[in-house]
C-alpha cells in the first residue's frame, strides 16, 4: 500500500514547537518530505534528529520576511524538490484588549499570523503551479469563526486568514491548487498554556469544553495530512473546524 | 491496515450515487458495513461485489423507526454494535416557496430531514454503550446558502446541519462525535435529474466532484483521526461556497 502523501513535499512554517512539531511528524510519517522553519530554532534541531534528513529539514527564518521564504522555496528545491504542499502554521496570540493593544502589537500580530500567511501563499504559488497542482493549509481558529474578549488582534488576524483562504482558493481554482484552512479549538500546546495563564476568560478549562478536554496537536495534524492528501480533492475554500463541538455551541 | 479497521457502519441510501461511493470506500479502508434503502437498486451490484461478512443489503425506509430498529438489531447481530452511521439518504424538491404543495414540502422533510433525525436516535444508544462513535449526516452546500427552485430540500438540508450541531452537543460527552459533510455538486444520477443545477464549466474547478471525493471525506470522519471533530461541516464543494 502506498503511504498516503507519497511524492509530497511540504513547507511547513512555525515548526519550532507546539503544533508545528506535529505537523512536520505526521506529514513524514505518511511519506512526504519536509522543509519546517521557525524563527526560534526551539525543537527544530531534535526534529531533524528525529525524523532524519532524507525526509525533513530545519531552517531559521521568518514568515513576515518575504526574503525568507524565498530561501525557505529555494532551500525546499535543493533538498527535495519544488513544494506541493504548504502548512502556514505559524502564529502568535497575545492576550490584549481592544482598548488597551498599542498600535505596534497590533501590527506585530497581523505581520506574523495574517502577512506571514499572505507572503507564504504568494512564495510557493509559481512552484504549485509548477507541479499542476497542490495544497495550501492555512491554520486558522476558532478565532476565525467567533469572538474571544482579550484576544483582539489574534481574533483580527485569525478572520483574515479565512477570508484569503476563500480569495485564494478561487483565484487558484484553476490551477489545481486547493487552499483551505484548520481551525482548531483549545489545543495543548506551548501557545495555549501561556493564554490561559495570561487571562482566564480566553481559556476555559477543559472540563468544561463539549468533550471535556483540550484538543492534542496530533488531532490537528491528522486533519492538516487529510487536507494535503489527494483523499480531499475536491475540497478548496473551506474551513475544517477540530473543536470538539466548541462553536457548535 | 486500513483507516476504519474494526468499525461497524449503517449506511442509509445504498440503492444508487453516493451512498454506494460510501459503502465501497468504507469496506476499502476495512469497515464492515449494513447498507439499506427503500429499493435496494445499485446495492445488488454492491452485494455482489463485496463479500458477504463484509457487506449485508437490507431493504428500510428511512422515515419509519420500526425500519430503523431493525436494520440495527440485523447490524447488532451479524457484525455487532453500529460504531459509524452514515445518513446518507436524501430526495430532491424541484419547487419553489409560492407553489409547493403541502405534502411535496413534507415528503422531502420525511426523507431529508427525519430519516436523519430517526437514524441518529437510533444508533445513539447502541453506539454509547460500545464506547463511543461517529455519525456522519450528508448535508449540501443547500444547508449553507440557497438556491432557487429547491425550497424544500434548502429547508430540510439546514435542518440536517442544525441537527448536526445540537447533536454534537448532547452526545459529546459519550464519546459520539456528529459531523456533516456538504457536498457540493457531485456526479450522482440525483444530480443528473436535476435541471436547474448549473454546468460544471462554471464551477471553479471546472467540474462537479465524483462521488468517491464525498466519500473520501466520509472514510476520514468515520475514522479516528477526526477524534477531535464534532458539530463541524466539512464542505467538500471546489470552493463553490467561498463565493
Amino acid at each position: 500500500m502506498t503511504a498516503r502523501l507519497d511524492g509530497k513535499i511540504a513547507i511547513v512554517s512555525g515548526g519550532g514547537r507546539g503544533m508545528g512539531v506535529a505537523h512536520a511528524r505526521a506529514l513524514v510519517r505518511e511519506g512526504a518530505r519536509v522543509v519546517s522553519f521557525d524563527i526560534h530554532a526551539g525543537e527544530g534541531p531534535a526534529l531533524m534528529d528525529e525524523l532524519g534528513e532524507e525526509r525533513f529539514s530545519f531552517l531559521s527564518g521568518d514568515v513576515t520576511g518575504a526574503a525568507d521564504w524565498d530561501t525557505v522555496v529555494a532551500h525546499c528545491r535543493e533538498r527535495f524538490g519544488g513544494p506541493n504542499v504548504l502548512v502556514n502554521n505559524a502564529g502568535i496570540s497575545p492576550v490584549h484588549a481592544l482598548e488597551s493593544v498599542s498600535e505596534a502589537e497590533y501590527r506585530k500580530v497581523v505581520d506574523i499570523n495574517q502577512v506571514g500567511t499572505f507572503l507564504g501563499m504568494r512564495a510557493v504559488v509559481p512552484w504549485l503551479r509548477e507541479a499542476r497542482g497542490g495544497s495550501i493549509v492555512n491554520i486558522a481558529s476558532t478565532a476565525a469563526h467567533v469572538g474571544f474578549a482579550d484576544l483582539f488582534s489574534y481574533v483580527a488576524s485569525k478572520w483574515a486568514v479565512r477570508g484569503m483562504t476563500k480569495a485564494a482558493a478561487l483565484e487558484l481554482a484553476r490551477f489545481g491548487i486547493r487552499v483551505n484552512t484548520v481551525c482548531p479549538g483549545d489545543t495543548d500546546t506551548p501557545m495555549l498554556r501561556a493564554v490561559a495563564g495570561a487571562s482566564g476568560d480566553a481559556v476555559p478549562p477543559p472540563e468544561e469544553l463539549p468533550m471535556g478536554r483540550w484538543a492534542r496537536p496530533e488531532e490537528i495534524s491528522a486533519v492538516v495530512v487529510f487536507l494535503a492528501s489527494d483523499e480531499s480533492s475536491y475540497i478548496s475554500g473551506s474551513d475544517l473546524v477540530v473543536d470538539g463541538a466548541f462553536t457548535a455551541q | 491496515m486500513g483507516s476504519v479497521d474494526g468499525k461497524i457502519a449503517i449506511v442509509s441510501g445504498v440503492g444508487s450515487g453516493m451512498g454506494t461511493a460510501h459503502v465501497r470506500a468504507l469496506v476499502a479502508q476495512g469497515a464492515r458495513v449494513v447498507g439499506f434503502d427503500v429499493k435496494v437498486g445499485d446495492g445488488a451490484t454492491l452485494a455482489e461485489e463485496l463479500a458477504d461478512d463484509r457487506f449485508i443489503l437490507l431493504e428500510g425506509d428511512v422515515r419509519s423507526a420500526a425500519d430503523w430498529k431493525r436494520i440495527v438489531e440485523v447490524c447488532e447481530t451479524r457484525f455487532g454494535a453500529p460504531s459509524v452511521l452514515v445518513n446518507n439518504a436524501g430526495i430532491l424538491g424541484l419547487n419553489r416557496v409560492e407553489t409547493v404543495t403541502e405534502t411535496d414540502y413534507r415528503t422531502v422533510i420525511d426523507v431529508n430531514q427525519i430519516g436523519t433525525f430517526l437514524g441518529m436516535r437510533a444508533v445513539a444508544g447502541p453506539m454509547r454503550r460500545q464506547g463511543g462513535g461517529s455519525i456522519i449526516n450528508i448535508c449540501s452546500t443547500s444547508g449553507l446558502v440557497a438556491f432557487e427552485n429547491n425550497f424544500s430540500y434548502v429547508a430540510s438540508k439546514w435542518a440536517v446541519r442544525g441537527m448536526t450541531k445540537a447533536a454534537a452537543l448532547e452526545l459529546a460527552r459519550d464519546g459520539i462525535r456528529v459531523n456533516a459533510v456538504c457536498p457540493g455538486e457531485t456526479d450522482t444520477p440525483l444530480i443528473r435529474a436535476d435541471p436547474t443545477v448549473s454546468p460544471p464549466t462554471g464551477l471553479p474547478f471546472g467540474r462537479w466532484a465524483r462521488a468517491e471525493e464525498i466519500a473520501s471525506a466520509v472514510v476520514f470522519l468515520a475514522s479516528d483521526e477526526s477524534s477531535y471533530m464534532t458539530g463541524s461541516d466539512v464542505v467538500v464543494d471546489g470552493a463553490y461556497t467561498a463565493r
